[in-house]
């Protein structure tokens, strides 16, 4: 296929353990073109994560348990009593400091290499979505919608615009930077289209509930639709709508999903906090997907109270997210784990992860008697793609393996 | 022109007040030098791109490459260029020690006012 004989039994490709080449990324219709060096800008950026998280970041526990955590207990004269104060400790370690200046360069150079793909081409792209869905019914578009603060505060994970922003009306070159790059932040870890997280919702959802048949899906925070298209696919008959704050991210995505032959999928421009546009138990399921870190303390109570209106009796709503900071999770972990809150602007991920997203949800009316927990792991084509199920190894916070925070209504 | 967006805008700073983890000097120097690091590793791509295209062509044979020798006068030529090559690099080293060595070096600004003198 790709001139190798034979590539998983002879060869160099037989030993190698690491992020494939870029080029199987998946290219549907409105996918940017990107030339030789920009793939191998990226292809750097997928192994300097891969080297941070497996070669770096470990010694920095190693640094931790000899010299910041001996060094805390020495000046304070007890032990730390809480993840901020491992997390400070730390900040005055000459090796945290260079793994977290590295951390954030990696960070700044991902930014930096899928904007200039996706801005080099922004009016080319402009014009392919626009011919693709300027007067399809499915692109359900608000423009005075205000952009929450949550989103406007600080671009998440450094990305220069968030998912609002336009160069020029009808520019999608954010959700083109977002969804070029995403590949190489996860090292290929969310598979060939990035959406391993919505296909290990879907073999979940069949394995745990195999007669569950949704007629109407609602996922919020859709961002481009890259974890909902999966569920859209599996089932096909349903109405699935996609909900953002973000126009570009959503023009884009009715784009791709129609360029990928999905066509069960409306892009909705709404906040979650305020659905008033669907009546009481309009939907059979509910779906977030590495979402509510994203959002605010009122956001995620009043976004958890719309879920339970808009639910039909029977129905589920799914939370996949990294895992909460249980009280038996290390403090170094939980510190560590910090790290994006604080330096990879996500400033809701610290408080969302230590909170009761149980007693959340019962206060949003759910019966604690039928909460879900669970746990997912990316469903990728293991012929190519690392596989985080296989993976020993913990990237605090990377790491394509989720909790399931859920509840049947 | 999309060119001029990528070239205006592709650098831009997040909203959000950045973090430094060290002397921010040496933060700079350390971004300055990651990027330059992944540029290295696009050219050897690109290189070895261009390497495996010519032997598929039978044009050169990715052997011939590693056991190359170079004749004296290509290695004299190679040894010339490597030499000019750390001069300029090491720039700032040279004149360090020049500095050291001057006996009595001014500022210009020194000279500035020197020059300024109505009895210059």
């Amino acid at each position: 296929m790709d001139g190798s004989p034979d590539l998983k039994n002879a060869g160099p490709a037989q030993s190698y353990s690491g992020p494939p080449d870029y080029r199987v990324v998946g290219r549907h219709g409105v996918f940017p073109e990107t030339l030789h060096d920009e793939v191998a800008r990226l292809n750097f950026l997928a192994h300097m994560n891969r080297h941070l998280s497996t070669r770096i970041m470990p010694a920095v526990k190693t640094a931790w348990d000899r010299r910041a955590g001996p060094a805390f207990e020495a000046s304070e004269g007890r032990a730390p009593k809480d993840r901020h104060e491992v997390r400070k400790a730390l900040l005055n370690d000459p090796y945290y400091q260079a793994w977290s200046a590295l951390r954030r360069a990696t960070m700044e150079q991902r930014q930096q290499a899928g904007r200039w793909i996706a801005l080099r081409q922004a009016e080319t792209l402009a014009a392919k979505v626009e011919g693709l869905t300027g007067t399809d019914a499915r692109l359900d578009l608000d423009p005075a919608l205000p952009i929450p603060r949550y989103v406007s505060a600080v671009d998440h994970h450094c990305m220069p615009g968030s998912y609002h922003s336009e160069v020029f009306p009808g520019d999608v070159s954010g959700a083109a930077n977002y969804d070029c790059g995403i590949f190489a932040t996860t090292g290929g870890a969310l598979g060939r289209f990035s959406d391993g997280g919505g296909h290990a919702v879907v073999r979940w959802v069949r394995k745990n509930m195999p007669d569950f048949k949704p007629r109407r899906i609602l996922d919020i925070g859709a961002n481009l639709g890259q974890n909902v298209l999966p569920i859209a696919q599996a089932f096909p008959d349903a109405e699935v709508i996609a909900l953002d704050v973000g126009g570009p991210m959503l023009r884009y995505g009715l784009a791709r999903a129609k360029s990928m032959g999905v066509e069960n999928v409306r892009f909705v421009q709404a906040d979650g906090a305020d659905l008033s546009r669907y009546p009481d138990g309009h939907f059979d399921w509910v779906q977030t997907t590495m979402f509510l870190h994203e959002l605010s303390l009122t956001s995620m109570k009043a976004i958890f109270a719309e879920s339970y209106r808009l639910l039909a009796p029977g129905g589920m709503v799914l939370h996949v997210e990294q895992p909460q900071y249980a009280p038996d999770m290390p403090l170094f972990e939980q510190a560590m784990r910090d790290w994006d809150a604080f330096y990879n602007n996500e400033p809701f991920w610290s408080t969302m992860h230590e909170l009761d997203i149980d007693g959340f949800m019962v206060e949003a009316g759910f019966d604690r008697s039928k909460l879900i927990h669970g746990g997912v792991t990316a469903v990728v084509d293991k012929d190519v793609f690392p596989d985080a199920a296989d993976d020993d190894g913990e990237d605090y916070g990377r790491k394509a393996a989720w909790h399931v925070i859920g509840a049947r209504k | 022109m999309s060119i001029d967006l990528a070239l205006a805008l592709s650098s831009a700073k997040p909203a959000g007040k950045r973090p430094y983890f060290m002397d921010p000097s040496v933060e700079r120097v350390l971004n300055i030098l990651m990027a330059t690091v992944q540029e290295l590793a696009v050219t050897r791509e690109r290189l070895d791109t261009v390497e495996r295209l010519l032997e598929a062509k039978g044009v050169v044979m990715r052997p011939e490459i590693e056991t190359f020798e170079p004749t004296t006068d290509q290695a004299a030529e190679r040894g010339l260029w490597m030499q000019e090559y750390l001069n300029r690099v090491l720039r700032t080293l040279q004149q360090e020690a020049e500095a050291v060595r001057a006996k009595s070096d001014l500022a210009s600004e020194e000279v500035a006012v020197e020059v300024s003198k109505a009895d210059a």
